[in-house]
């Protein structure tokens, strides 16, 4: 494990910068990224599949050849994607026993779109099997280690996209985000995460959970880096009869805005008891950064986002009992008795859940209070620019905690659920470290389809602060 | 007193019969992806395939726009509500024809509702008409000597509107009549081939006999058999029938039949019971949030059904009207609407031309002249005035006919002037043979008549 600063410890735009003008290859690129992942991945677990190395090789020469002075910025960079994304000819397992083994006849669409831009798929990352968890714990593949410290979980459900990435096997990643599960990795691994709007991005190829509530984002090591992903990922797919036919705009345009005059709100339902008083701090700290930068920051109430868990709970669990009914073992994957206990009490759930006679109760009423959740958070939204709140309750727990704690393992996800149940963006940025050295994230809220302000908004907040600048001591970071 | 004797009981008991019938629409793709609707004349299983109908992980369903427009054209014709807002529903159940382990149908909110259509037998109303997905096929048979289900999934997803009909229907007869009334307007519409034998278009028949007493105080019983896998109308008349004195039977000794599905074995002419249905199956119906809600405006619907062709029996009865034709020669018309269009050409051109146009029609009909959909009409007509031309013939030769028919005949002439009528028919034939010419008949029976007087 070398201690030299890395090629892909840089930026989007430097990488391109230094590919461009030859001042580095996509060849060195994924070179870099294969020896990390050699070095590392044996600890970190973060792959459940990596491609071939002469093969990886093969694509970056190619990329190297096709450059021109038009290429995308994500030309010849490496990037991992979570196992929920299918992938022709490349095994995909969503990280259950269940898929083991599945080569997919076809691709997903966001990989499509990405790999268009030129970007190299490094491998396929370890996750809470089929998007069921917070830790990626809940996996047939081991448990994904947190590299800031790996006695501790990485977050989940994109758990292993984030360990990448933070370890430096990758620039950027493609995770999916159902009830928190890009935010709460990218929260715990000190990296950038994107909840985009319902809609934004095709899901089409993507493993659902939940399909009210799944979205396909990226994760970096920056809110800029995020941005230029975007900008190659969003877009109406025909494929996808939820995605949404708004516009795409240039999302890179815009980041530097000036902040004065942006309002910032605080839902007062987020700061309570069960907050860590660590991340409160970071959030404290981070007000006054926003109000330096010209903004000012707000409280708001949003009553309803105190049953945000149940509506979420009820929805997804509902949701995914029909989804993985198509797991039957018939015309691929193996039998159903494969399934991890929490999926299983994850499905038994969403059955009862739509069961006659419950049907009305539990899942009918989750829908209507989301009805009036979607515009209790419009209403807010009306008032400011952006939500502002923490992403967990705590940092990344231990190992070993929450899988074995069904109910806090649900209640790890109190923060992130209620962008989902609303549909609305969710960026996730960086917000300072605990006494113990873990990183602490927050995250920031708005409306349909403004993630150019979100992405302002948190770009401001990074040119302010160097949280997001932090390696890990393996990287050679002083953590 | 025996069954048979027991009048009284056995017309105590009446049909109450629904039909649900499903048909599969002819769009040229399936109902949620691109793939090939084909599924009867696929040259192999599992060509038309794709990841969405297949249910592999990531898939994502896409609805079939053609599909929906025509299912709405069907509830115009059919006298329904248009829902202005609907939705599809996943509908749970566990097959391994059914890929994702739910099919998307409909649940609550329908397409159509409210409609009806009449029968020579009675109006027959419609509760609703939804659109869902087909399952794939399940073949049974036995590979290297081992007994396996083969699953062709061509089938699946392939397009298929229900049609729910209220328990209207009072005869066997009247449910035939209903089902091929159905069939003529799907294919009229030209929106599904509905052929029986394929599976194009299946037939379900709910049925319950009704005592008296029920029927006084206006109440259903309190049961119904659900008769499945009919392929045919006659199949159908006769299963229904076969339901009607099994059940009377139950029932007059004192007892409820079980409420149950049945198979029709056509062979025996029996239906048999195939699965208890006492606790309906819990399906766990909820909105596909992969599919957003559709919304219509009245003003689309309006221009649905002025877009509407002229329906079978509006045309019937306006021929009649218009061009005295009757129906039972123009029905077989009213197939389609290319063979419609053109009949109307003849009529309208036979009434030109100052001809009759039944006359026409009946030997269309009757296969005395050759003709089909497509000829020009003048080309038809002609056809008619070939076969009803006369030569001409003059008195003198009918006379010499008649004076050679009657002198070979003695008997028979003895036995018309004794008053033995019938005989005529005879005589007109031997005349006109002798004559050896198209002629008309009238002319010689007046004369032939006269000289036989």
């Amino acid at each position: 494990m070398s201690n030299a600063p890395t090629l892909l410890a840089n930026s989007i735009a430097t990488l391109s910068h230094l590919l461009s003008s030859k001042q580095c290859s996509a060849v060195e690129l994924v070179t870099e990224a294969t020896q990390a992942i050699a070095d590392c991945d044996g600890t970190i677990n973060s792959f459940i599949t990596t491609r071939d190395p002469a093969e990886l090789l093969a694509s970056a020469q190619k990329s190297d050849e096709r450059r021109t002075p038009e290429s995308s910025p994500l030309e010849g960079l490496p990037y991992c994607a979570k196992d929920s994304y299918v992938t022709e000819g490349i095994q995909t397992t969503s990280a259950s026993a269940v898929l083991q083994g599945f080569i997919p006849p076809y691709t997903a669409t966001v990989i499509k779109k990405v790999d268009e831009h030129g970007a190299l798929l490094v491998g396929k990352n370890n996750q809470d099997a089929w998007g069921h968890g917070g830790s990626t714990e809940n996996t047939d593949f081991n448990p994904t280690k947190n590299p800031w410290n790996t006695a501790h979980t990485t977050g989940g459900s994109s758990g292993g996209t984030a360990a990448s990435i933070a370890s430096g096997m990758a620039v950027f990643g493609i995770g999916e985000d159902t009830g928190g599960s890009i935010r709460n990795p990218a929260s715990f691994c000190n990296l950038s995460g994107l909840k985009v709007t319902y809609g934004r991005v095709s899901r089409y190829g993507t493993i659902a959970y939940a399909s009210s509530l799944d979205t396909v984002g990226p994760l970096a090591k920056s809110v800029e880096d995020l941005a230029f992903i975007l900008q190659a990922m969003a877009g109406r797919d025909v494929l996808d009869g939820s995605s949404a036919h708004e516009t795409v705009p240039n999302y890179a345009e815009g980041l530097t805005t000036s902040l004065t005059g942006k309002v910032i709100g605080l839902p007062k339902e987020f700061f309570s008891d069960a907050l860590n008083p660590e991340v409160t701090t970071a959030i404290n700290q981070a007000t006054a950064v926003f109000e330096r930068l010209g903004a000012r920051c707000t409280t708001v109430s949003i009553p309803l986002l105190e049953q945000a868990i149940p509506m979420y709970y009820l929805l997804a669990l509902s949701e995914t009992s029909s989804n993985l009914a198509r797991y039957d073992s018939v015309r691929f994957g193996a039998g159903r008795e494969l399934f991890t206990p929490e999926t299983k009490r994850r499905i038994m759930l969403g059955t009862y859940a739509l069961s006659a006679g419950y049907a009305d109760e539990l899942y009918k009423k989750a829908q209507s209070a989301r009805t009036q959740l979607i515009a209790e958070c419009a209403s807010a939204l009306d008032q400011c620019d952006v939500l502002l709140g923490p992403v967990t309750p705590g940092p990344a727990p231990r190992l070993g905690e929450l899988i074995n704690d069904p109910v806090q393992n649900m209640l790890a996800d109190l923060f992130t659920v209620a962008s989902n149940v609303v549909g609305i963006p969710s960026l996730a940025l960086p917000a300072g470290f605990s006494e113990a050295g873990l990183p602490i994230g927050m995250q920031l809220m708005g409306k349909k389809f403004a993630e150019s302000t979100l992405l302002n908004v948190g770009h401001q907040f990074q040119t302010a602060t160097e949280w997001h600048t932090r390696a890990p001591k393996m990287l050679g970071g002083e953590a | 007193m025996t069954k048979q004797q027991d009048t009284t009981t056995a017309t105590a008991f009446s049909l109450i019969c629904g039909l649900e019938i499903h048909a599969e629409l002819k769009t040229s793709s399936k109902m949620f992806c691109g793939c090939k609707n084909d599924p009867f004349h696929a040259t192999q299983p599992n060509i038309h395939t794709c990841p969405v109908c297949l249910g592999m992980p990531g898939a994502l369903p896409v609805a079939n726009r053609t599909a929906i427009e025509w299912v709405i054209k069907l509830g115009l014709a059919l006298n329904c509500t248009i829902n202005l807002f609907s939705k599809f529903d996943r509908k749970h159940y566990f097959y391994p024809d059914l890929p994702k382990g739910y099919q998307i149908s409909q649940y609550d909110i329908p397409f159509c509702e409210d409609g009806y259509l009449d029968t020579p037998e009675g109006r027959v109303r419609i509760r609703r008409i939804h659109l869902e997905e087909d399952t794939a096929k399940l073949q049974h048979t036995t590979v290297d000597g081992k007994k396996v289900s083969l699953i062709d999934f061509n089938r699946s997803s392939v397009p298929l509107v229900e049609i729910v009909s209220e328990p209207d229907i009072t005869t066997p007869n009247q449910a035939k009549l209903y089902a091929k009334k159905i069939r003529q307007i799907l294919r009229y519409l030209d929106i599904a081939d509905c052929d029986m034998e394929q599976g194009g278009m299946r037939l379900e028949a709910n049925t319950s006999v009704q005592s008296e007493a029920e029927r006084t105080a206006g109440t259903l019983p309190a049961y119904k058999v659900e008769v499945k896998n009919i392929n045919s109308f006659r199949f159908l008349e006769q299963a229904i029938a076969f339901e009607v004195s099994r059940q009377t039977a139950v029932r007059e000794q004192g007892t409820l039949p079980p409420q149950e599905t049945r198979g029709y074995n056509s062979a025996k002419g029996e239906t048999f019971s195939q699965r208890s249905k006492e606790e309906a199956e819990d399906y766990r119906y909820f909105p596909d949030p992969d599919l957003p809600p559709i919304r219509f405006t009245p003003e689309w619907i309006e221009n649905q059904r002025e877009q509407l062709p002229e329906l079978p029996d509006s045309l019937l009865a306006r021929w009649e009207t218009t061009y005295g034709v009757e129906p039972r020669f123009a029905d077989s018309f009213v197939e389609s609407q290319t063979s419609a269009t053109w009949l109307e050409a003849v009529c309208n051109e036979t009434q030109q031309a100052n001809l009759k146009p039944n006359d026409v029609v009946s030997a269309i009909h009757n296969k005395k002249i050759v003709s089909t959909t497509g000829d020009a009409p003048e080309k038809t007509i002609a056809a008619y005035q070939a076969l009803v031309a006369t030569d001409a013939v003059s008195e003198s030769e009918v006379t010499t006919a008649i004076e050679t028919v009657m002198t070979a005949n003695p008997d028979a002439v003895a036995k018309y002037q004794a008053g033995d009528t019938k005989v005529m028919g005879f005589f007109m034939g031997q005349v006109i043979k002798e004559l050896g010419k198209k002629v008309d008949a009238n002319q010689i029976r007046e004369v032939l008549t006269k000289a036989l007087s």
